[in-house]
C-alpha cells in the first residue's frame, strides 16, 4: 500500500510539504494519544493514527521514522509543528473523521501490521 | 506515478527494500521539489533564427550533438526545432527550407524559479523531450531535458552525501585519531521544566550524534527512545529541570539525567506499568502514560533509577554498543 494510495482514499490533507507519496510504502500502523505507547508500540515507517496535534507528536514521529501522521477530528497542529515537522521530514496529514474510521479505512486497504 | 520519466527511472530502484533506501529515495522526491530549474538546466543554449535553412540544423546538431534549439527572433522565443523536426525534413529531402517550416511554434516553456519538479510534469503531460526556460522577463536564460534534472538532482545527491560522510568519517574517528588508556566523549543537555515546546529536541540530537559517530541504526534508535522518555520526564515531573549526560565510549554509551527534584517517593511503583503522577493538564497532551520508565528499561542493556524525595533523581541507562561476550539481546527495535 502506498502512501498515495491512502492519501487519496482517506482524502487527507496534507498540511506538510507535498512529496510523492507514490513510492512511500505503508505496511504497519498504530493508533493511540498516548505518547509513551506509541513509543513502545508504532513500528518504524508505519503510519500513526492520533487525535494530539501538539508539536511533540513531530519528534515521537521523528524518533521513531514514521511515514505519516494523521491527525483526526480536524485538530489542526499550530504553524510552529507544521514547520518543525517540514524541518525533520515528518509527513503530517488532517481528516475531519474520527481515528476509529481511519484505522476502520486502513484495515479495509490493507494496512494490517501492528 | 505522474511525476514524469526521470523520477520514474531513479524511484523505480526502489522496490522491496531497505530502510536506508527509503530515506535516500526520500530525499530524492525532496529535491525534485527543492532544486530550482535553473541550477539544473544547460545555460546560454544555442539558438537558431527562423531563417536558417534545415541543413544548417542538421549541421549544428550534428556538431554539437545537441538534439533540439529554440528558435529566437529578435530576442523572441518564436519556437522549438528538434531533432524529430529535422528528421520530417531529411524524408522529404527538404533541407534547403528555412527551418520556420518545420519548427513547432506553439513552445512549451517553464520559468527559471520554478522547482524542478515543474518540469517534470510538464514532460510527463506533454512528451516534449525539452523545455526553454524563461526568467521573470520572459527571456530565454536556458533549456532543460529529463536528462539535466537526472544530473542536477544527482549532482546535489552526491554532495550532500559527501558532506555528511565527511562528517561522519570525523566523527567516527575521534576513537581512533585520539590515543588515550581511556577515551570518552561526553555531551550535556539542559533540560527546562515544562519545556514542551522543545520536548524530544535533545534526544533527537543525541541519536543524530550517535548515526554520525557510527552506531549501527538499531542502537541509535534505543538510544533515541530511552532518552526520549527521559528527557519528557525531565520536562514533566521535576521542579527546576535537569542534565541529559551522554557518555560514549568505544564499547558502551552511557545515558545519564540528573535532577534536584522533586524525586520519586516509590520507584517499584513509578516502574509499574501504567501508573503516573502527571497533571492531567499534562495527560491531555498525551503524556503521563505511565509507559516512560518501561519503554526505557525496555531500550536499555542496563538501568538503574535512585531517588530521594525532596533531592532528587538520577537515572542511569547503559547501551551496548559490542556486547560484552558477543551476545546481543534481541530488543526487536
Amino acid at each position: 500500500m502506498t502512501l498515495q494510495e491512502i492519501v487519496a482514499q482517506l482524502n487527507l490533507t496534507c498540511l506538510t510539504k507535498p512529496r510523492d507519496f507514490s513510492t512511500v510504502r505503508i505496511r504497519s500502523g498504530y493508533a493511540s494519544d498516548l505518547l509513551s505507547c506509541v513509543m513502545a508500540g508504532a513500528r518504524y515507517h508505519g503510519v500513526w493514527v492520533t487525535l494530539q496535534s501538539h508539536s511533540n507528536i513531530v519528534a515521537v514521529a521523528a524518533l521513531l521514522e514514521l511515514n505519516a501522521v494523521i491527525i483526526t477530528e480536524n485538530a489542526r497542529p499550530d504553524q510552529d509543528t507544521i514547520e518543525k515537522a517540514n524541518e525533520e521530514g515528518v509527513n503530517l496529514f488532517l481528516t475531519d473523521k474520527p481515528t476509529f474510521w481511519v484505522v476502520g479505512k486502513l484495515w479495509e486497504m490493507g494496512v494490517r501490521d501492528s | 506515478m505522474e511525476e514524469g520519466q526521470t523520477g520514474d527511472t531513479l524511484l523505480r530502484v526502489e522496490r522491496g527494500i531497505t530502510d536506508e533506501a527509503i530515506g535516500q529515495i526520500t530525499r530524492v522526491e525532496e529535491l525534485f521539489y527543492e532544486l530550482k530549474i535553473e541550477d539544473s538546466m544547460t545555460r546560454d543554449p544555442k539558438v537558431v533564427t527562423p531563417e536558417v535553412p534545415m541543413r544548417a540544423v542538421l549541421e549544428l546538431f550534428r556538431q554539437t550533438r545537441i538534439s533540439g534549439a529554440p528558435v529566437v527572433d529578435q530576442d523572441t522565443l518564436v519556437g522549438i526545432i528538434s531533432i524529430e523536426d529535422l528528421i520530417r525534413a531529411l524524408v522529404k529531402s527538404d533541407l534547403d527550407v528555412p527551418l520556420k517550416h518545420y519548427m513547432t511554434s506553439k513552445v512549451i516553456t517553464v520559468q527559471a524559479q520554478s522547482p524542478v519538479i515543474e518540469a517534470l510534469k510538464t514532460f510527463a503531460q506533454t512528451r516534449v523531450g525539452r523545455l526553454p526556460v524563461l526568467d521573470e522577463n520572459g527571456r530565454l536564460v536556458g533549456i532543460i531535458t529529463k536528462g539535466d534534472i537526472t544530473r542536477g538532482v544527482l549532482r546535489a545527491l552526491q554532495h550532500e552525501i559527501q558532506l555528511e560522510e565527511l562528517k561522519r568519517y570525523r566523527a567516527s574517528h575521534l576513537f581512533e585519531d585520539i590515543i588515550s588508556d581511556r577515551t570518552s566523549l561526553v555531551l550535556r543537555y539542559y533540560i527546562k521544566p515544562r519545556d514542551f515546546a522543545h520536548g524530544g529536541q535533545a534526544s533527537h540530537h543525541i541519536k543524530r550524534a550517535l548515526l554520525r559517530l557510527g552506531a549501527s541504526p538499531q542502537v541509535a534508535r534505543r538510544c533515541g527512545i530511552a532518552a526520549y522518555e527521559a528527557e519528557m520526564n525531565l520536562i514533566i515531573h521535576t521542579t527546576n529541570g535537569g542534565v541529559i549526560r551522554v557518555g560514549i565510549e568505544p564499547t558502551d554509551i552511557l545515558v545519564e539525567t540528573f535532577d534536584d527534584g522533586p524525586g520519586i517517593p516509590d520507584i517499584q511503583l513509578a516502574m509499574t506499568p501504567g501508573y503516573s503522577t502527571a497533571s492531567e493538564e499534562v495527560r491531555e497532551m498525551g503524556f503521563g502514560a505511565g509507559m516512560g520508565l518501561k519503554n526505557i528499561e525496555r531500550c536499555a542493556d542496563s538501568m538503574q533509577l535512585e531517588s530521594t524525595p525532596g533531592k532528587g533523581t538520577h537515572l542511569t541507562i547503559r547501551i551496548y554498543l559490542r556486547p560484552p561476550g558477543g551476545q546481543i539481546r534481541d530488543h526487536k527495535i
